[in-house]
């Protein structure tokens, strides 16, 4: 019964005091604030050994038994364990990673691009979106795609050249209607955050706590 | 025989009971659930449910008013001391503390108050046995739907909690979720792939499945290898989410949590691979994407009322009730505002009052 009642009374305790730094100006409430901001930070750094530990246990199984797809896993243990090694020789031999290091280097140099190219799919993913989205199937999606049609011309050059207008009319777009609507729906995700906030620190809803 | 004082007190005291007004939803008139009392005679449902709302808008009106500590007159009167201050040098060095609490974030401080007290009053009437009316939202439906077609096609279930870590509202929502997915999963004997981000989101998630399972009398069923820890890096977790569905062809992809970049190549390679997609966030600005490219869409609130519609656990449903009367509260706020803002004969000072209080 312990194990059950124990987080929850520390979840409200801890949720607690951390909503009264907000209203607060007591010294050594935001002393004690800061202590535990940087405690929760130590342990998301220790717990990256789980992470570890997990990769090498789902990856390793299927390397050993040459399951499906085994060389691109045996790439990745490959790739996560050098990129350990040579950070802790770094660290050993120089003290440090940061500056002109070859973690450093390996890592805008291989693993930079990479991101970059991940990123930039972004570009054709957009397209192929766009392209299924803006069809004028009924008058709502009609509306959508004259307005989306007026915002991307008038955000280019090109815009300006076709009319001095569109450029206005996109402004207009973005600052009125689409202002609009974002403010209901950040007003009502804000609402939401306070609801599953106060369900959380009261125990009302316990996520964190073995699939309750 | 003369009836002595106690029995006549003890008969009265029963006619005063037998007698209160009782209320439509009073669980104690037995089955049929509508009373006969005098109160219900007079009055219809419909018409009660417009006077509790009445009510909360006047309750919550008298708290702002007497919450507000500068009314017109003391503003008049604080700009007047503030510029006989300013047109008279300091006579001597004053030694100034800041305050106890900080008044910039008295409004807050209400808001939370009120929203604590309209909570309880829900939590109250839900433990007295009244039954709250949800709309229905199609994206929470469509998840067992989801889950049934993976089913059939002998397919996984691909669930991403998104790429923020534990602490964040929109990771704890979705693991609440997952919890009733995995449960779904388990029910209708299939599998789920959950890859995470964050080592600590890992953990919970497997804690979560693991007693899901078990909860539906499968623990046999439940795969550890199946709850996935890829990267801490945003793209490469990215690349490894595409690479999962891409190889293992589910039939349901649901993203459920905070996401940014990553959710229209999340979303875009989910529909090239042909799984029914759910998605639910409250990163407003990824919502477009995921209209664009999933089956079905949670926005912002829906996703947070998503556990609410799975558990049908009242407390809960008690905190999407508040939440809906809240924001009652808050357009009649933007209304006011509006109309002090719009008209300017009226007392601009209570303008300058209702800015500074918000």
């Amino acid at each position: 019964m312990l194990r059950d009642k124990a987080p929850v009374w520390i979840t409200f305790i801890v949720g607690a005091f951390m909503v009264s730094k907000f209203f607060l100006n007591v010294p050594q409430v935001t002393k004690v604030a800061g202590e535990l901001e940087q405690w929760c930070l130590i342990i998301v750094g220790i717990s990256i050994v789980l992470g570890v530990v997990n990769i090498l246990r789902v990856n390793l199984k299927v390397v050993a038994n040459r399951g499906r797809d085994w060389g691109y896993k045996l790439a990745l243990i490959v790739s996560m364990l050098g990129m350990t090694a040579v950070g802790i020789v770094e660290l050993i031999v120089r003290k440090s990673i940061a500056g002109e290091s070859v973690f450093q280097y390996l890592y805008r140099n291989v693993y930079t691009p990479l991101s970059a190219t991940m990123f930039s799919l972004l570009a054709f993913f957009i397209a192929s979106a766009a392209f299924r989205a803006f069809r004028a199937r009924n008058f709502r999606a009609a509306v959508l795609l004259v307005a989306g049609a007026i915002v991307m011309i008038g955000r280019v050059p090109l815009g300006a050249t076709i009319h001095p207008i569109l450029p206005k009319l996109a402004d207009w777009i973005m600052a009125y209607p689409n202002a609009a609507g974002q403010r209901g729906m950040v007003i009502g995700a804000a609402l939401g955050v306070v609801a599953t906030g106060l369900r959380v620190i009261f125990g009302i809803e316990r996520p964190y706590l073995r699939g309750n | 025989m003369k009836t002595s004082g106690r029995a006549r007190l003890t008969k009265a005291a029963d006619a005063l009971w037998h007698s209160r007004p009782r209320l439509c939803w009073d669980p104690s008139l037995g089955a049929q659930g509508r009373s006969r009392g005098r109160l219900c005679d007079k009055f219809t449902l419909r018409r009660h449910r417009r006077g509790r709302l009445c009510r909360s808008l006047i309750l919550f009106g008298v708290l702002s008013v007497f919450s507000l500590s500068r009314t017109p007159s003391a503003c008049a009167g604080e700009a007047r001391a503030q510029a006989e201050n300013e047109a008279t040098p300091a006579a001597a060095a004053v030694e100034t503390k800041a305050s106890f609490f900080k008044t910039e974030n008295k409004s807050v401080l209400v808001a939370i108050g009120v929203f604590a007290c309209v909570f309880f009053g829900f939590l109250v009437q839900s433990k007295r046995g009244k039954s709250f009316y949800l709309r229905k939202i199609a994206g929470i439906a469509a998840i067992e739907e989801a889950v049934g077609r993976a089913t059939e096609m002998g397919r996984p279930v691909v669930y991403v909690p998104g790429i923020n870590e534990i602490e964040d509202i929109q990771t704890l929502a979705s693991m609440a979720v997952l919890g009733h997915v995995s449960r779904m999963v388990a029910d209708y004997d299939s599998s789920i792939i959950v890859p995470t981000r964050s080592p600590i989101v890992l953990s919970v998630c497997e804690e979560t499945v693991k007693q899901s399972f078990a909860a539906a009398g499968r623990p046999d069923a439940y795969r550890p290898d199946n709850i996935r820890y890829l990267s801490g890096e945003q793209f490469a977790y990215t690349a490894g989410v595409d690479g999962i569905i891409m190889r293992e062809r589910p039939a349901a992809n649901i993203y459920l949590g905070g996401f940014f970049a990553e959710s229209l190549i999340l979303a875009e390679t989910g529909f090239s691979s042909g799984a029914i997609q759910v998605a639910g966030t409250a990163s407003i600005p990824q919502l477009p994407f995921f209209i664009t490219a999933c089956d079905y869409t949670l926005i912002a609130e829906e996703f947070y009322a998503a556990s609410a519609y799975l558990s049908r656990d009242p407390k809960v449903i008690s905190a999407i009730k508040t939440s809906d009367c809240l924001k009652v509260g808050i357009l009649a706020a933007l209304i006011v505002g509006l109309v002090l803002a719009s008209f300017p004969r009226i007392n601009p000072l209570w303008l300058a009052v209702f800015q500074g209080w918000f």
